[in-house]
């Protein structure tokens, strides 16, 4: 009963954003809103989205890319108003990548 | 003691501030709306106060006696009510039984002080209850979650208030000074950043800051 009252609530308080279909394997590109003193730039962080959790205004999903050889993570709030923009480069199916709900495999594989 | 209204903890959400993309962990509250059943004055019980009601309920659902007092005050039946101190009886002459309390009481960004029943957690030794560091895990060490000594020869006793192991949780809590981040006044709801005392679907007390 309760679940259902949070799940409308939500929905109400869930900002107008354009939110493209994207799954964990997606190649993504998403750009951050930064503030550096005065002016406000977007910053771009591309790769591998591993993984969604969670629900409703609640969602995050988190991105992985292998940079100098080194893996980074980000995990970035699905409606945070600092997610200005998500591309979608690369389905899952070119990354040729198992589909997997949650892609921790790749932490193993690649460093 | 302030003004305030019965209300419903419904669960926990987040929101994100627009102006520099924070998140805010907030509780959904339910609150009123509730009427005025009861008022009582010093003159006539030494105290204070108006007793409110909250969440209409079928008629089936109360006893008669209960069903008998709100039917002489002309109200639908309530589940819940809880008496509310005021100040003096200055406060008091704006209340009329029967009148309607909703969450236009309150504003966005105001503090508010929210009572409610805790978790209960059961018979809890001291290390969960009294926040106890315990003994060494390892070592040879035999006291693991022991509270230690409880006191020494003089005074051969121990001391009133001394910290055990005992019932934990299932008593009233109040939480001072919460923020109210969002007030949707049609669907009854407030939005409050933090914690609020108990369990979802817990009865909940919702009053303007005391200290604030």
């Amino acid at each position: 009963m309760s679940k259902k009252i949070i799940a409308e609530i939500e929905k109400k308080l869930t900002p107008q954003k354009e939110i493209p279909e994207f799954w964990p394997g997606d190649e993504v590109t998403v750009y951050v809103k930064l503030k550096e003193g005065e002016k406000e730039r977007l910053q771009a962080f591309t790769g591998t989205c591993i993984a969604r959790k969670g629900t409703g205004l609640r969602e995050t999903f988190t991105v992985r890319k292998v940079s100098y050889g080194e893996g980074v993570e980000r995990t970035f709030p699905l409606y945070s108003p600092l997610v200005a923009k998500i591309e979608v480069i690369r389905t899952r199916e070119k990354n040729k990548l198992a589909p997997r709900a949650k892609m921790y495999y790749l932490k193993e594989k690649g460093a | 003691m302030k003004i305030g209204l019965v209300g419903k903890k419904i669960g926990m959400t987040r929101i994100y501030r627009e102006s520099d993309g924070s998140v805010v962990p907030v509780v959904i509250v339910k609150a009123g709306p509730c009427y005025v059943t009861s008022i009582k004055k010093t003159v006539d019980n030494g105290y204070t106060s108006i007793q409110i009601g909250f969440e209409e309920v079928l008629e089936k659902k109360l006893n008669k006696p209960m069903l008998g007092c709100f039917k002489k005050l002309g109200l639908p039946p309530m589940k819940v009510l809880r008496e509310l101190r005021l100040k003096n009886d200055d406060e008091i002459a704006k209340f009329d039984i029967g009148q309607k309390l909703t969450v236009d009481i309150f504003k966005e960004g105001e503090y508010v002080d929210v009572t409610g029943t805790s978790i209960g957690k059961g018979f809890q030794g001291v290390v969960k209850r009294h926040k106890f560091t315990g003994g060494p895990a390892t070592h040879g060490s035999m006291s693991h979650r022991a509270p230690g000594s409880i006191g020494g020869t003089t005074p051969p006793r121990v001391l009133k208030g001394r910290r055990m192991a005992g019932h934990m949780g299932n008593r009233r809590v109040t939480v001072q000074n919460l923020q109210i981040v969002k007030i949707i006044p049609e669907e009854n709801i407030i939005l409050v950043k933090g914690q609020v005392p108990g369990s979802s679907n817990g009865y909940i007390i919702i009053r303007k800051a005391l200290k604030k």
